[in-house]
């Protein structure tokens, strides 16, 4: 049999999936059939790519040809014009956000070209249900070592001098975790993997373990080893169905080649993992909250110390790392220590994997080197804002991270950098606001999530979160008076330092970052009644230009309040009393006739330059974000 | 629907005794009847030998888990983040509207179930709402129609 010349690469993450991916799959089979090209040609899936916004995603191999938002209708033309006549498909390809031309090759799209791939280093060149795959790509190799050629010292040694951190964000040393618990003269131990991903906005361990499940699993065997543990547990999202099936795939496949059970490859050594499935708290997040919710119990907290390396599951010498800092250890292992030291900056080394999202162009996953800066992902590997808008800040870290205005772009993305900056490295979910963003808003969105999601055990979270949100909510309101930000600061301090855990302990962050960078909006909604980014509903309003207004009547049938009135092709107007500021009736307007408004009140005379009320430009419509 | 009590033996089994094991029980029934019916729970507590106020200490802690029943339909609106900087409160209140029930509720006759969470890692989609397992990336108030609309179909097909 002759082997195929040219791989039809499809995208199989979750984002890819979600706009058609396996029908596009279908399609390009049956194509491939019809023309008789099985021969020269193999259809196959792949773990994601990151790009998720451009899904359906299609890589041609070996030329690298990089096709997006595919539809099963495109497939005949691109079949015929690209596999038959050699001509690529210039139309279905990717075009920059400020360019004309499109870029044809996946290495000249600038959003991956920045890119330095290590725990995504399998990105789309396996299929994450097949084992062989990721064995091909020098996959288990470095379990094979760890396991007959070094000693559990040298493993630990090893993770030590990489100079390796915890990426669930922290950031605490991996080595030393290691080292204590391999200390611990008790056992049995366990080898715990947190992927109970909750923070809101982060999605690198869902596609770690949905694309590459088995680099997740040879660095737990590794870990195994290290600190002499026979189980494990592989700790996953409920939210997360794909993520569990692939993993659960990968843990079969591994048991099959005898790379876990009992006398692994050989060497005497067992180890055998099980998925736990989360079941939908934050909190489990933490990792002795996490470890309480594996013994069947509520995801409560407790103090530390003691850590788990000392009394972790069941009161067992336990180490748990997250899914990322898991699929770091085989390439360490693999190419050493010295080389993974190499990268990155004096303290914090190696790469992270971010989620990039929000008001940004290229939206998806992107892993980097540390040390890079805010603006280099931001442009040149985001590509910046859509639709001409201003960046106004970054949120990193999710609810315990902070937002970092546009003016501070220039600092270099590390643990001790962003923490300087307020926020932190969390687990990485880095999501971009434009100048429609209110930080307000965004300070009360995290707060109620805190609130929301707070355990419950100790009352400086419970109580201080709530407390800070409903301050916050009376801000956006129009309710709230220069007294609320020293109080939001004072209740922000005490719960940072009373609290139990992590969740608590971070909490105020996004309130006290954006505190510091954004303090003009508070006051315009404290002292002016205004909300500058037009978000906050109690104070803004939406009218209709008599001047501009055909009397389509769009906006009067897409009105789910009623609240739209007047004669047919004639101007309508808004009932300020109805209207229930949904903002359908500017979505719907037509872009050729841009009638209604969305408005603040003008600044007073008192607390600034005096200025018109601010009115929206025409914001993005459906489908062009 | 309610449980027999041989498919909760059923259930059971492989976990009788083994207290540790009751998040996964829990799943395990809640996958099956899409809630947790009291005699479920009770049934549970007598199988591992754990107190009756433990089982529901975990089963309302957790947010995965219902005691109420759900609707044949389950819509999920997705509120991280990105999903709210790009507009995903003005979905879920799309929703909210078009079926008459707030979120977390089921309607009066038992068709939908309508809930939001905190976050569902596809932030690449945001705006996202999941009817019955199916991802609607990009999400606006105006689709919602269209997409109960499938919903309903999906059932009948």
């Amino acid at each position: 049999m002759t082997s195929p010349g040219t791989r039809l690469l499809v995208c199989a993450g979750t984002g890819c999936v979600s706009r058609g991916a396996f029908e596009v799959r279908r399609a390009l089979e049956e194509e491939i059939r019809r023309r008789g090209l099985e021969r020269e040609v193999l259809v196959a899936a792949t773990e994601c790519h990151g790009f998720c916004e451009r899904g359906p995603i299609l890589l041609v191999w070996p030329d690298g040809v990089f096709y997006q938002r595919l539809k099963p209708a495109d497939v005949p033309r691109l079949v015929e014009e690209h596999l038959i006549k050699g001509r690529p498909v210039r139309g279905l390809m990717y075009v920059p956000p400020r360019g004309r031309a499109p870029a044809p090759l996946m290495k000249d799209i600038g959003f991956f070209k920045r890119q330095r791939l290590l725990v995504l280093r399998n990105r789309g060149r396996i299929d994450p249900e097949r084992i062989d795959d990721y064995i091909a790509c020098d996959g288990y190799a470095a379990a094979a070592r760890a396991l007959s050629e070094m000693t559990p010292e040298s493993i630990v040694a090893a993770i030590t001098a990489s100079g390796l951190r915890g990426r669930g964000g922290a950031g605490y040393p991996t080595g030393r975790k290691w080292a204590a618990c391999a200390a611990q003269p008790r056992s049995p131990k366990y080898i715990v993997c947190n992927g109970d991903e909750g923070d809101p906005g982060a999605f690198m361990d869902r596609s770690v373990l949905e694309a590459d499940p088995h680099s997740v699993i040879e660095g737990l065997i590794i870990g195994a080893r290290a600190i002499g543990a026979a189980r494990g547990f592989l700790y996953i999202r409920n939210e997360y169905p794909l993520a569990v099936a692939r993993a659960g795939k990968a843990l079969e496949q591994a048991r099959e080649y005898g790379l876990l059970g009992t006398n692994i490859l050989g060497t005497g050594f067992d180890f055998d993992l099980e998925i736990v499935r989360g079941a939908g708290a934050f909190v489990s997040g933490e990792e002795t909250a996490l470890l309480a919710s594996i013994e069947g119990r509520r995801a409560y907290p407790r103090q530390r110390p003691p850590y788990p390396a000392e009394r972790g599951l069941w009161g067992l010498p336990t180490v748990i790392n997250n899914v990322e800092t898991w699929a770091n250890v085989p390439p360490i292992v693999l190419r050493g220590a010295d080389w993974f030291a190499g990268l990155g900056t004096p303290a914090s080394k190696g790469t992270k994997v971010f989620s990039l999202v929000g008001k940004i162009s290229n939206t998806g996953l992107v892993e980097v080197p540390m040390g890079i800066t805010l603006r280099e992902i931001i442009e040149e590997i985001g590509g910046g804002v859509p639709g001409g808008r201003a960046v106004k800040a970054v949120q990193i870290g999710g609810p315990s991270g902070g937002c970092i205005p546009a003016s501070a772009f220039d600092i270099a993305v590390d643990y001790e950098s962003l923490k300087a900056a307020g926020s932190m490295m969390g687990s990485g979910g880095m999501i971009v606001m434009d100048e429609d963003t209110c930080m307000v808003d965004v300070a009360l969105y995290f707060l109620r999530f805190a609130e929301d999601e707070s355990c419950g055990k100790c009352a400086p979270c419970r109580s201080g979160t709530a407390a800070m949100a409903r301050l916050l909510a009376g801000i956006t309101a129009g309710k709230g008076t220069a007294d609320d930000l020293a109080r939001l600061e004072d209740l922000a301090d005490t719960v940072k330092r009373a609290s139990l855990c992590g969740l608590g302990q971070t909490a105020p962050n996004p309130v006290l970052t954006t505190l510091r960078y954004f303090r003009d909006e508070y006051e315009a909604h404290v002292l002016d009644k205004r909300c500058p980014a037009l978000v906050c509903k109690a104070l803004i309003a939406f009218s209709i230009d008599p001047e501009r207004c055909v009397g389509c009547l769009l906006c009067r049938k897409a009105c789910p309040a009623g609240a739209i009135s007047g004669e047919p092709k004639k101007a309508q107007a808004i009932d300020p009393a109805a209207c229930i500021k949904c903002g359908v009736c500017l979505t719907v307007c037509p872009d050729r006739f841009r009638a209604v408004r969305k408005t603040t009140p003008a600044r007073s005379a008192a607390s600034g330059p005096p200025a018109a009320a601010r009115v929206a430009p025409p914001g993005p419509k459906d489908g062009e974000r | 629907m309610r449980p027999e009590r041989s498919e909760l033996d059923a259930l059971t089994a492989k976990y009788r005794g083994r207290p540790r094991a009751l998040i996964q029980v829990l799943q395990d029934i809640q996958d099956r009847f899409h809630w947790l019916p009291p005699e479920a729970l009770e049934h549970v507590a007598e199988a591992l030998g754990v107190p009756l106020v433990q089982v529901y200490g975990v089963a309302t802690f957790y947010r995965s888990f219902s005691l109420q029943p759900r609707g044949r339909h389950v819509c999920t609106v997705c509120l991280g983040t990105a999903c709210h900087i790009r507009g995903g409160e003005a979905v879920l209140e799309g929703f909210e509207r078009r079926l008459g029930v707030p979120a977390g509720r089921t309607t009066a006759d038992g068709a939908y179930t309508l809930e939001r969470v905190n976050c569902l890692g596809a932030c690449a989609l945001a705006p996202l709402a999941v009817v019955d397992g199916r991802y609607y990336p990009q999400m606006t108030e105006a689709k919602v129609g269209a997409v109960l609309a499938e919903a309903e179909k999906g059932e009948k097909a």
